[in-house]
């Protein structure tokens, strides 16, 4: 455990909620990660046996299965909170806020990764190109390199509040920035038609695979709530602790 | 005529992270008045002048300044004056210019005569027109000063302005800051030097690990005696 | 006694003190100048223009060095402020947060159009284009609206690498990804413009630099003062 101090007295109540929650940093990785594991291997289990291959694109298009929610759960989950809690933070100055939206870049970038792994294993024996050049690949390419920025940002700043505020001002500003990239894609496909690649067709979707897909959303969103506390909870340790001053933890 | 400035603080505290480096911090300089300030390094003294200019925001406690707490708008820096060891002058431009451009963003009607009275007034408008990255460190910091003065500040606060000075430029600046003081302003002064410091104060403190340890009238202090009293104050553990 | 000025005197006060700053060193749009005539050959040579025709090519070129013109550019703005702490000058005059944004953001927007000014001929006369007036009408309206786009997002990431341990490194990785938009925009309008197509179709891509505009100038200058220590 982490060289925090702990202060004596207090009243017996409090220092059970304060051992209780001590005690939760030592074991990051709980209930929720477990289960979580599990409902990624079920439902890759499932990928893989129980769901129909689908006639056109043969195997490969079952990488769609990882693919599509790994993209959804990038975007619509790690990279909105990281928004949300940034704005948070320069209205509230809590530093746990800076805290989550770390978090939430970290595991986001682990699932931007994915995205932009399995889109060219997916496009390539499908349709004979590594990149496809969609307007949901390339707006990842780019959440993947501002993701990237801003975790270069922290690196680079050494006061902690500095680094809160820096790191919330791009978070802001990247998530103005992403309408923009899909606007441009979209105007550029359009002005420039392409061979079309990725079509989900998620509602023309036969159910078994539509089920298939949904427990992916689900195991992935799971997954990645699980990675957030966890990480969370270490990045908590590594800053010092639980704040056990008197003062609350505000910044500057 | 405008209002003259007092500054007050009362329990100022200021944080950076957890570690305190204001712990608490009262004082109160009128109109005429210059509070010097001793202490050694990290004692909080910059902390404290940059908190009074409106550079960082208090932590804890309060702070006013002619009545307008602190953290104020930029109306109420109009009347703060600042000099840091940092000239705060580009390179670049000349004295002229940079003494100018303070004028200019401080709204004066005429700000090519303003700065021309305030460097001259530090005696540097001989070299006025050259980039004052060609000036020595003592005649820089007479432009540095020259410029926080342009706008005849009534809250002026001064960061080790002694240092790199001259003879002829510590007396310049000795002078101005009593004109300064007589014409009603307030001065915080923050300097290693005891005896200019002691020449201009009216009231004395020393500074310890963001806290005064020592906060008296100038009248109070035995000149010859401080010296052997602040090392007691600050030696041992500063 | 004086009055504090408004944000527009006091911002035209801070951008000609820095366009004064950069006439009298000319380092850095020189550097920026030389850049693009250089990109500009490099490009030439190894982009071969009668395998391609030149018409296609030059558009790509310009836009790319617009941005690595403009990053050179921006660099400068804030680190004069660092050295003798200039900035605490800016800071502490009786002058709003947004204002100091805007200054510099003009003067880089003069800068980044005085580049432009030596590549756009460069570009031209390197690939032959022949350009009508319309024509170069539009490619200056491009130009415009992407620069203010560029130097908006430039300026205000620029205030904050200066203040980190990578900051010529650290600006480009930060600020890429938000040029891509304008120069993407700019690109194919220009593309449009160049090949004789009616505007119509570069209006499109106008639009998007426009809205780009809106919306990050506004922004940027809203978020400036919370990248300063208080």
């Amino acid at each position: 455990m982490g060289a925090t101090a702990r202060p004596d007295g207090g009243g017996s109540a409090a220092s059970v909620t304060r051992d209780a929650a001590l005690a939760q940093l030592d074991r990051p990785y709980g209930a929720v990660f477990w289960v979580a594991i599990a409902a990624v291997i079920a439902t890759l289990v499932r990928i893989a046996y129980f769901t129909p291959i689908e006639a056109s694109q043969g195997p490969a298009q079952k990488i769609f299965y990882i693919h599509v929610p790994a993209a959804v759960t990038a975007l619509y989950l790690a990279f909105a909170l990281m928004a949300v809690a940034s704005v948070l933070y320069l209205w509230l100055r809590d530093p746990k806020l800076d805290r989550v939206a770390a978090t939430s870049a970290e595991v986001g970038l682990a699932f931007t990764t994915v995205v932009l792994v399995t889109g060219p294993l997916w496009a390539k024996p499908v349709w004979g190109t590594w990149w496809s050049g969609d307007a949901r690949l390339t707006s990842t390419l780019f959440l993947w390199l501002i993701i990237l920025g801003y975790l270069i940002l922290r690196q680079a700043v050494e006061d902690r509040a500095q680094r809160a505020r820096y790191s919330a001002v791009l978070a802001i500003l990247a998530g103005l920035l992403i309408p923009f990239i899909h606007l441009s894609v979209y105007l550029f496909r359009t002005l420039h038609p392409q061979p079309i690649v990725l079509k989900p067709s998620a509602p023309s979707l036969p159910p078994e695979m539509l089920a298939t897909l949904l427990m992916s959303f689900a195991s992935f969103a799971l997954l990645f709530v699980a990675l957030l506390r966890a990480r969370y909870r270490l990045a908590t340790i590594a800053d010092g602790g639980l704040a056990d001053g008197t003062a609350s933890e505000r910044d500057g | 005529m405008p209002p003259l400035a007092t500054i007050e603080t009362r329990g100022l505290i200021r944080r950076f992270d957890r570690r305190e480096a204001l712990g608490g911090v009262d004082l109160s300089v009128a109109p005429g008045d210059c509070l010097a300030i001793f202490g050694p390094n990290g004692a909080g003294k910059t902390t404290l002048l940059r908190l009074l200019a409106g550079l960082l925001n208090p932590s804890g406690g309060t702070a006013s300044i002619g009545g307008v707490a602190l953290p104020a708008g930029p109306a109420a820096r109009a009347q703060v004056g600042l000099i840091s060891h940092h000239s705060m002058l580009y390179p670049a431009l000349t004295a002229r210019e940079n003494v100018e451009f303070a004028a200019r963003l401080h709204g004066l009607a005429d700000p090519r005569t303003s700065a021309e009275s305030a460097l001259a007034r530090l005696g540097v408008l001989d070299r006025a027109d050259v980039p004052v990255r060609v000036l020595s460190r003592g005649l820089q910091q007479r432009v540095s000063i020259a410029r926080a003065f342009v706008h005849a500040p009534r809250v002026v606060l001064l960061d080790e302005p002694y240092t790199g000075l001259d003879a002829v430029g510590a007396a310049a600046l000795s002078s101005a800051l009593e004109g300064l003081k007589s014409g009603g302003a307030a001065l915080v002064l923050v300097t290693h030097h005891l005896d200019e410091g002691l020449a201009i104060a009216t009231h004395v403190a020393v500074m310890r690990d963001g806290r005064f340890v020592l906060h008296e009238r100038r009248d109070a202090i035995d000149p010859a005696s401080f010296a052997g009293q602040y090392r007691a104050l600050v030696g041992v553990a500063g | 006694m004086s009055e504090p000025p408004g944000v527009i005197a006091a911002a035209w006060a801070i951008a000609r003190k820095d366009l004064t700053v950069e006439l009298r060193t000319r380092a850095a749009f020189l550097s920026a100048a030389v850049f693009s005539v250089l990109a500009a050959a490099i490009f030439l040579y190894t982009w071969d223009p009668t395998a391609v025709a030149s018409i296609d090519l030059a558009p790509g070129v310009l836009w790319v060095i617009f941005t690595f013109a403009g990053l050179l550019g921006l660099n400068r703005s804030f680190s004069a402020e660092l050295a003798d702490r200039a900035i605490d000058g800016l800071l502490i005059a009786p002058v709003r947060r947004e204002a100091v944004f805007l200054g510099k953001a003009f003067a880089n927007l003069i800068f980044v159009l005085g580049v432009q000014v030596v590549a756009i001929p460069t570009v031209v006369l390197f690939y032959n284009l022949s350009l009508g007036w319309g024509a170069s009408a539009a490619i200056a309206g491009i130009t415009v609206l992407a620069s203010v786009g560029l130097v908006a997002v430039g300026t205000l990431f620029s205030a904050m690498a200066v203040n980190t341990r990578l900051a010529e490194l650290l600006l480009p990785v930060l600020a890429l990804p938000f040029f891509v938009p304008v120069v993407t925009a700019a690109a194919q309008a220009t593309v449009l413009v160049i090949n004789g197509r009616p505007l119509s179709g570069a209006v499109d891509w106008m639009r998007v630099l426009v809205a780009f505009d809106l919306v990050f100038v506004p922004a940027c200058t809203m978020a400036y003062p919370f990248t300063i220590e208080s």
